[in-house]
């Protein structure tokens, strides 16, 4: 399930769906319809969204929900100790959040570039998703599960798992079925 | 450093939400990690560990980050420690650094920063620990020759060596010539903090009295005839390790006052030099000779014996550990199989006891001298009472008849022949300088074979 929370870049969601479908290979919907105000989770100070705040929103509107919830944000997201995440997500759990705040070419100065913003989201998309499944981060550079702490990582890794991470996709997939 | 499971972090932070971000976050990268809430839990939890790395809020309540970095400092002195604060307190993080910290990162953090930090402590632990690793390894590999011995008096020689090794005091050994005085001060050496830094040995009594001075504080190119270069001293080579003084009670009085004063005060200038060298040595020094007496005398200044007699190890000669003979002989009958690559393993039982018998005046030195020379002349598997030199199958009986001067005379061509004519060892056995040595030989015809 995808949940776009507003201001989310509703022009690329459905490309993410798109990937998302292919890559994890399991049935894939959107839901706009979901309530979830993102208001208390905003930090004036910092002029930010505090991302764990947002995930256990998403965990309680969906708490009867069986799959994974991956929810798409134009915010600013942080957690305290760090000035920005992309994303957050619970490893082996049921919530993953991205923001597209800082995928996008003209935060950093730069014209605006859509296929590189969505190709970066999709990554993002990916990664998250892939900690609710059980992954780590991965040390091979061009795997989507390798740790991206600038959006520079983000362009150098691929929208794909490695073999190994792809293997325990699959084994822990597998385990929970 | 992802998916490295081996890494483990802990975060100490009073604040809940620092603490779950930061497990969750270190998680993902594929640490073990745990988190603490305050002091007494960050100290339970060393029980947990070992962990590679350590961030520590320096403002808690109770216990503060800065005295909690000490308390963990005792329990894991390898621990890697990164301090967390806030903007305010970057003065802390300072002193927090000077105390050992290896960083500090100030709330909130730039992800990407503390990612790469986390990789160089971790980097730089990984590095320390293999560093230690390999200094064991190393300390393996420069051990001396093993101090052979199981007699009581021997187990009790090692035993004072090992202890006083553990601090920086200036060792006197005692012994007769050829007991294994430098074994000691190098077994003294390899045992203290000073290993990796060396051990210079001076034989104060080898050195001609005009030398030793530049000998020991080295000297400046032309301050004196013959001094074309610029040389360091044996103290200055010594620094952060150890220097040893063999033959301490043959040096000169006026030596005496030099010495008394770079031993007091660490420093000295090369001969002919202005400028004061600094030096940090440890001081192990070692006499057959009887210093007390000396000192009585006035052979020997009283200051400079009670600045080197501080802590004395006597070596028992051979004679009196007479069990540790088979030992030793077993020792260099491998020692010199290998190195001759000759299969000869074994003494025969009457051999041994010949050597068992010998009031060894030479000690162990002579001892060692005694097998090499057999396993020369020795048909494998074993050394035969021929193999040994003429004099251990004589009795020690002086002939009746003969004068002191022949006696003498028999005595030095002894010691010299088993010696293979090395004057210092002679001179060592027969406890006379050099020159005298070579005036018996003079006055005697003695020539070498």
């Amino acid at each position: 399930m995808v949940v776009p929370i507003a201001p989310a870049p509703l022009e690329h969601l459905g490309g993410v769906l798109k990937h998302l479908g292919e890559r994890f290979r399991l049935p894939v919907r959107l839901v706009m319809d979901h309530g979830i105000d993102p208001a208390p989770a905003y930090d004036a100070s910092r002029n930010q969204y505090y991302s764990s705040f947002l995930l256990a929103a998403l965990l309680a509107t969906f708490s009867h929900h069986q799959g994974k919830i991956l929810a798409i944000t134009g915010n600013d997201l942080f957690v305290p100790v760090l000035t920005y995440v992309f994303g957050e997500a619970q490893l082996d759990g049921a919530v993953a959040l991205v923001s597209s705040f800082r995928l996008d070419e003209r935060f950093y100065g730069m014209p605006e570039n859509k296929m590189l913003f969505e190709q970066r989201l999709i990554k993002e998309a990916v990664h998250e998703l892939g900690h609710t499944f059980g992954l780590i981060h991965c040390r091979r550079f061009d795997c989507v599960m390798h740790s991206s702490t600038a959006v520079e990582e983000i362009d150098v890794k691929s929208e794909n798992f490695c073999p190994e991470c792809e293997g325990q996709l699959q084994s822990l997939a597998l385990a929970k079925v | 450093m992802a998916r490295n499971h081996k890494s483990s972090i802990l975060v100490v932070d009073d604040e809940f939400v620092v603490r779950d971000s930061l497990t969750k976050w270190f998680r993902q990268d594929g640490y073990r990690t745990e988190a603490a809430q305050d002091a007494s839990c960050a100290l339970r939890m060393m029980g947990q560990g070992p962990w590679d790395v350590i961030l520590l809020d320096i403002k808690m309540p109770g216990m503060s980050g800065l005295d909690l970095q000490k308390r963990l400092r005792e329990i894991d002195h390898s621990a890697t420690i990164i301090m967390i604060t806030a903007f305010a307190s970057v003065e802390s993080a300072v002193q927090a650094l000077k105390e050992g910290a290896f960083d500090y990162v100030t709330k909130p953090v730039d992800p990407d920063h503390l990612s790469h930090l986390i990789q160089n402590a971790l980097q730089q632990k990984h590095l320390s620990d293999e560093n230690v690793r390999l200094r064991e390894h190393l300390t393996n590999l420069i051990s001396p020759d093993e101090l052979i011995g199981d007699s009581p008096p021997m187990r009790k020689v090692v035993e004072l060596a090992k202890t006083v090794a553990q601090t920086d005091t200036t060792v006197m050994i005692r012994g007769e010539s050829g007991t294994g005085k430098e074994l000691i001060a190098r077994t003294i050496h390899v045992n203290s903090n000073r290993q990796y830094f060396p051990i210079v040995p001076v034989n104060c009594g080898a050195v001609p009295e005009s030398l030793l001075e530049s000998e020991l504080f080295g000297h400046e190119k032309g301050s004196f005839t013959g001094a074309q270069y610029k040389r360091k001293g044996k103290f200055e080579m010594a620094d952060g390790g150890t220097i040893f003084l063999d033959e301490i009670g043959t040096i000169s009085p006026k030596m005496q006052v030099q010495l008394l004063r770079v031993i007091e005060g660490r420093q000295f200038t090369r001969v002919g030099g202005n400028d004061q060298i600094k030096s940090d040595f440890r001081v192990i020094c070692a006499t057959n000779r009887d210093l007390e007496a000396a000192v009585k005398g006035g052979a020997f200044r009283e200051d400079l014996y009670y600045r080197l007699n501080v802590f004395s190890i006597s070596i028992p000669p051979l004679r009196e550990r007479r069990s540790d003979v088979p030992l030793l002989t077993q020792h260099f009958i491998k020692k010199y199989s290998t190195a001759m690559n000759k299969p000869v393993t074994e003494m025969d039982p009457t051999a041994l006891d010949l050597l068992v018998k010998y009031p060894w005046p030479g000690n162990v030195r002579e001892l060692e001298n005694v097998i090499e020379r057999a396993m020369v002349l020795a048909n494998p598997p074993s050394i035969k009472p021929d193999d040994l030199p003429f004099q251990l199958g004589q009795s020690h009986s002086v002939p009746a008849n003969d004068t002191l001067d022949a006696i003498e005379r028999m005595h030095v061509e002894t010691i010299l022949h088993r010696t293979g004519w090395n004057i210092t060892r002679a001179a060592d056995i027969l406890d006379i300088d050099r020159v005298t040595l070579y005036n018996k030989i003079a006055k005697y015809g003695l020539k070498k074979p």
